[in-house]
């Protein structure tokens, strides 16, 4: 019975925030005076996707689950790393150049390129990290500032040194060797699950051995849930931030390389923006838990992906999923407090009669 | 008698530090003019001070300023509030929108109104359910883009001159010029006599052309200053940004104040992206704030949460805006100011006894020296670095001296005044 009411009380959030989100896309759709209906909208989103978005599916949710690791490793010990974006905007240029180049033979080339994206990221949010245990600064501050200049840092690197054919700039080619396709589970037109997709497989095993099995995963959760009582415990509050903003990085490095080795081969128009605030997002919405973000992955993925077919079939425009996510998260977020603050009450009551009961028996 | 003696040597006191305030403000931009003025007839660049590049300058700096408003409102009253690049982009909506339907004036009103919407949404989650204020912020922001993106493609593709991703023909606002004294003003600009000019192609810009909205800004951060530092309502909202607890013992209600204060905070940052579709461009596009809601943020920090300091440092970003995009010549010149300012303030640093400061700063006028003798130009997109740059670094050599509201960005609940 108690087991079950946990789960109940856990279920609980994400299924009120997911029945807002769908009242209020709705709303939104009936507001806008399209000639389509919100049921028309909904019938398209959830209708069964065809074998080429399932591949898709799969594949989104694998870059937009590294991308909410990422985000997680940072919000599990308090940490804003809102620089996931630009950490994985520099490390996937950076790779996908040093890729190119091909210094190294196939399979070599791509363990050095998932070394190199990862050292980029890493470095790109350590900044945020010596900043904030040197100086003090603010890391929700200095990430925002950070995705900026990687955003322009890119653009003129880009311009400088890629590739200019007609408009389009982009970087040298991954040789054929080092290209890592993938699975095909359909025909050939339907794509190929992309190998690198594993990744997050691994990643997100590692998050989940790192938080419960590890010395240090303990330390994390418990620098989140209370600095003071952490530094009380003599955990080294500075080190635990740096190292987890260095992890943080290292993951978000990753994110583009399952399309970057599976399908892009160049960094240029291919290049897939954004990832990092999904990631945020999905982190939020599952609870920055291994398991819960798998499910959050799923649905922006399988939401984006849907939306594209709306397009045929009606005249909604497709940015409506971003209202959808956007409520999402938010909503979730609210549940969760409202739930949390529903059972401390519960507690309350249930403490009260129990400490009440035995007087009135003395009464009686 | 001595309780007396206190109560007279306190405003003297205070009125002799804001004198001192004032005094390193003119200072400080006095040797930014000689400065400017020097490396223009060094260099030969006269578009660092030419009329028309401050003219631009202030176009770029009015919507930055107006985020960085938004923020400095929130953040007063204790509410972090990285929504603003979202409800800056939902004014630019609505500016669009009202505009097309009901004129210039009521699309200024519609921007503030849905910048306000955003603001609201921050507000029920932030004040009423207590959610963590950067979560929210960023969630906001999402909704923002696809909001915009969303109703400009339900609303825009069926109007004239518009498009699912753009409305363009919206009638603009009108624009002040002071007649004789513009003209005169140019004329002086254009003699490059040192000082004389430079100051004479500043009053130029303030005096030609000038969009209403821009008066309209002026005021707002006057009035701003005014409120909050000034009437008893401003203590009050400033005080649930320093002391909720304390405040709400004093009878404050502090949830009022609070929704105020994110109210105003996205109605700003609403009139910002109005300023973005109707006077700075000439319509509507979509992600049109492209990151100044996060620059106007940085304005704020390194305007130390201060409106006439997030005023200046709004200035410094759009005069480096529009220098990037008019002239690349002028950016190279402007590296030989910043070394000569930086080394100046090393200098001074040094006499002020901080040997380490005093290097560093030192080491760094010496790189940007060696900078402006060793190239010709100034990759343009550098430039766009500029206001994100000097927050990190603001950040990291003088975080000591910024000072944020004492309870910003922490949740408050009512009733923990116990």
């Amino acid at each position: 019975m108690n087991s079950l009411k946990r789960v109940g009380f856990a279920l609980l959030a994400p299924v009120i925030a997911v029945l807002i989100a769908v009242l209020a896309t709705s709303v939104v759709i009936a507001a806008s005076g399209s000639d389509s209906s919100a049921g028309d909208f909904w019938s398209v989103i959830l209708s069964k996707p065809d074998n080429r978005l399932l591949v898709n599916i799969l594949n989104q949710t694998t870059m937009i689950y590294l991308a909410a690791v990422a985000a997680a490793i940072g919000f599990r010990m308090g940490l804003f790393n809102i620089g996931v974006e630009g950490q994985y905007l520099l490390a996937s240029y950076t790779a996908a150049t040093f890729a190119g180049a091909a210094l190294l033979p196939g399979a070599l080339n791509i363990m050095a390129t998932l070394v190199i994206a990862m050292a980029v990221g890493a470095i790109w949010a350590g900044i945020a990290g010596i900043l904030r245990t040197t100086r003090g600064v603010s890391e929700v501050i200095s990430t925002i500032m950070l995705n900026s200049i990687a955003l322009i840092l890119v653009g003129y690197l880009l311009d400088r040194y890629g590739l200019h054919g007609g408009n389009q700039v982009r970087t040298k080619d991954l040789p054929e060797s080092s290209q890592l396709a993938g699975w095909l589970p359909f025909e050939r037109p339907d794509g190929p699950i992309w190998t690198l997709g594993l990744l997050a497989v691994a990643v997100g095993v590692g998050f989940w051995v790192l938080l419960n099995k590890t010395r240090f995963g303990f330390d994390l959760r418990a620098t989140g849930l209370s600095q003071t009582a952490a530094v009380a415990s003599g955990i080294k509050v500075d080190r635990m931030v740096l190292i987890s903003m260095l992890l943080s990085g290292a993951v978000a490095g990753l994110i583009w390389m399952p399309a970057y080795f599976g399908s892009a081969h160049t960094y240029g128009t291919t290049f897939q923006a954004g990832l990092g605030f999904t990631g945020i997002a999905v982190a939020l919405l599952g609870r920055n838990q291994p398991v819960g973000m798998v499910f959050g992955a799923v649905l922006f993925a399988f939401l984006s992906t849907q939306s594209n077919t709306l397009t045929f079939q009606t005249d909604i425009s497709p940015s409506i999923v971003q209202i959808t996510q956007g409520v999402a998260v938010l909503a979730v977020v609210i549940a969760y407090e409202l739930v949390r603050r529903y059972r401390i009450r519960l507690e309350q009551r249930t403490v009260a009669r129990a400490r009440t009961a035995p007087v009135q028996e003395v009464t009686a | 008698m001595s309780t007396t003696q206190v109560d007279k040597s306190a405003p003297s006191e205070r009125a002799r530090k804001i004198g001192g305030m004032y005094r390193t403000y003119w200072l400080v931009m006095l040797v930014a003019v000689v400065a400017l003025s020097l490396v223009r007839i060094a260099t030969g660049a006269d578009d660092i001070t030419a009329a028309n590049t401050l003219r631009a300058a202030i176009l770029s700096a009015c919507p930055i300023l107006l985020a960085g408003m938004g923020g400095l409102w929130s953040e007063r009253a204790g509410i972090v509030n990285i929504g603003l690049e979202g409800q800056m982009l939902l004014g630019t909506w609505g500016a669009a929108y009202f505009t097309y339907n009901y004129g210039p004036w009521v699309g200024l009103l519609g921007a503030a109104a849905m910048g306000a919407l955003g603001g609201l949404l921050h507000g029920l989650a932030t004040i009423t359910f207590g959610v963590d204020h950067i979560v929210s912020g960023v969630a906001i922001n999402i909704i923002g883009l696809g909001a915009t993106t969303f109703l400009a493609e339900a609303f825009f593709s069926d109007y004239q001159y518009g498009g699912p991703r753009q409305l363009t023909g919206l009638d603009g606002l009108p624009f002040v010029t002071v007649p004789g004294l513009s003209d005169g003003l140019k004329s002086l600009n254009d003699q490059g006599w040192f000082v004389i000019s430079d100051l004479a192609g500043l009053l130029a810009a303030l005096t030609t052309k000038v969009s209403v909205v821009t008066i309209l800004i002026a005021v707002i951060v006057v009035l701003t200053a005014w409120i909050l530092w000034h009437t008893s309502f401003g203590l009050r909202l400033r005080s649930c940004g320093e002391n909720p607890a304390a405040a709400e013992s004093l009878g404050v209600n502090v949830y009022r104040y609070k929704y105020v204060a994110v109210l105003v905070s996205g109605g700003l940052a609403g009139l910002g992206g109005a300023f973005l579709a109707l006077v700075a461009a000439s319509g509507f596009t979509t992600n049109q704030s492209n990151g100044r809601g996060y620059i106007g943020l940085a304005a704020m920090i390194f305007g130390n949460w201060n409106p006439f300091g997030t005023l200046g440092a709004s200035l410094l970003f759009g005069y480096t805006d529009a220098l990037r995009l008019r002239s690349p010549s002028a950016v190279h010149a402007l590296l030989l100011v910043v070394a000569i300012g930086l080394l100046a303030y090393a200098a001074w640093r040094f006499y002020q006894g901080a040997r380490t400061s005093a290097i560093v700063l030192g080491l760094i006028g010496a790189a940007f020296l060696v900078w402006f003798l060793t190239t010709d130009t100034v990759p343009r997109e550098f430039t766009g670095m500029t206001p994100y740059v000097v927050t990190l670094l603001v950040l990291a050599l003088a975080s000591q001296r910024l000072r944020p509201p004492a309870a910003d960005g922490q949740v408050y609940r009512k009733g923990s005044a116990g």
